[in-house]
């Protein structure tokens, strides 16, 4: 990855790079971390997408309260993407659907994409993350 | 005994194995991510409501809200708070952590 983001620094040209992430918010702390990458890695000024797939897609559920639990609540960072140019917002439907959710459960404007469509778009990726 | 599952019914399967091997009658207490496997209209629900013709299923409330999912768990799994998983523990004979 390392090497990656160094290639993404070199020289001017715009890179198509894809966040995939999987897991849901609080369990682990994949989620917050990769939110963090994208923040961050906003300042390259790539030609940036996030998916969020399987559990990922519980991580803009509308309507998250961690009071009762002490930990963070990192929700409202999503609709901060839109400010670091993030605008493509994925899920995947075939996940969303297994979870009983709608498009309207979500804290972000999203584009609902099937995995069919997601395989082409990951093939036109220059740089595809995981997390 | 008391079975508690921490874990997404989509990533792991604590939840199959348990309802595999718990003694009838059991208590399942969902905590954490494991609170997913409350959600109604879900492809999990169908499994859910059929094991809780057998075992009593409870939920935490603070995970379930953490999650934005309190208003949308499956009718007749009773919603405890951190006391009454204190409860759960002290009421029954044993606890069975599944990871």
């Amino acid at each position: 990855m390392a090497d990656e983001m160094d290639e993404m620094m070199e020289g001017g040209e715009i890179k198509k790079l894809m966040y995939m992430t999987r897991t849901a918010p609080y369990g682990t702390v994949y989620a917050l971390e990769a939110l963090e990458v994208v923040l961050i890695g906003a300042a390259f000024e790539q030609d940036v997408c996030m998916v969020f797939a399987d559990d990922g897609l519980f991580q803009l559920k509308k309507g998250q309260n961690t009071e009762a639990t002490g930990m963070k609540n990192f929700s409202p960072t999503y609709r901060a993407l839109e400010m670091y140019d993030v605008e493509k917002l994925y899920v995947e439907k075939e996940s969303m659907d297994a979870r009983g959710m709608t498009e309207d459960d979500f804290i972000v404007d999203v584009e609902v994409k099937t995995s069919d469509e997601l395989t082409s778009m990951m093939e036109d990726m220059d740089i595809v993350l995981n997390f | 005994m008391l079975h508690t599952i921490n874990k997404s019914p989509y990533t792991k399967n604590s939840l199959d194995t348990c309802l595999r091997m718990a003694k009838e009658g059991s208590a399942i207490l969902l905590i954490e991510d494991g609170v997913y496997a409350a959600l109604t209209g879900s492809e999990i629900t169908s499994t859910v409501e059929t094991a809780m013709k057998k075992h009593t299923f409870y939920a935490l409330s603070a995970d379930l809200e953490a999650r934005g999912i309190q208003d949308r768990v499956i009718d007749g799994i009773k919603v405890v708070d951190y006391a009454g998983f204190v409860d759960l523990a002290a009421e029954n004979s044993g606890v069975q952590s599944w990871l």
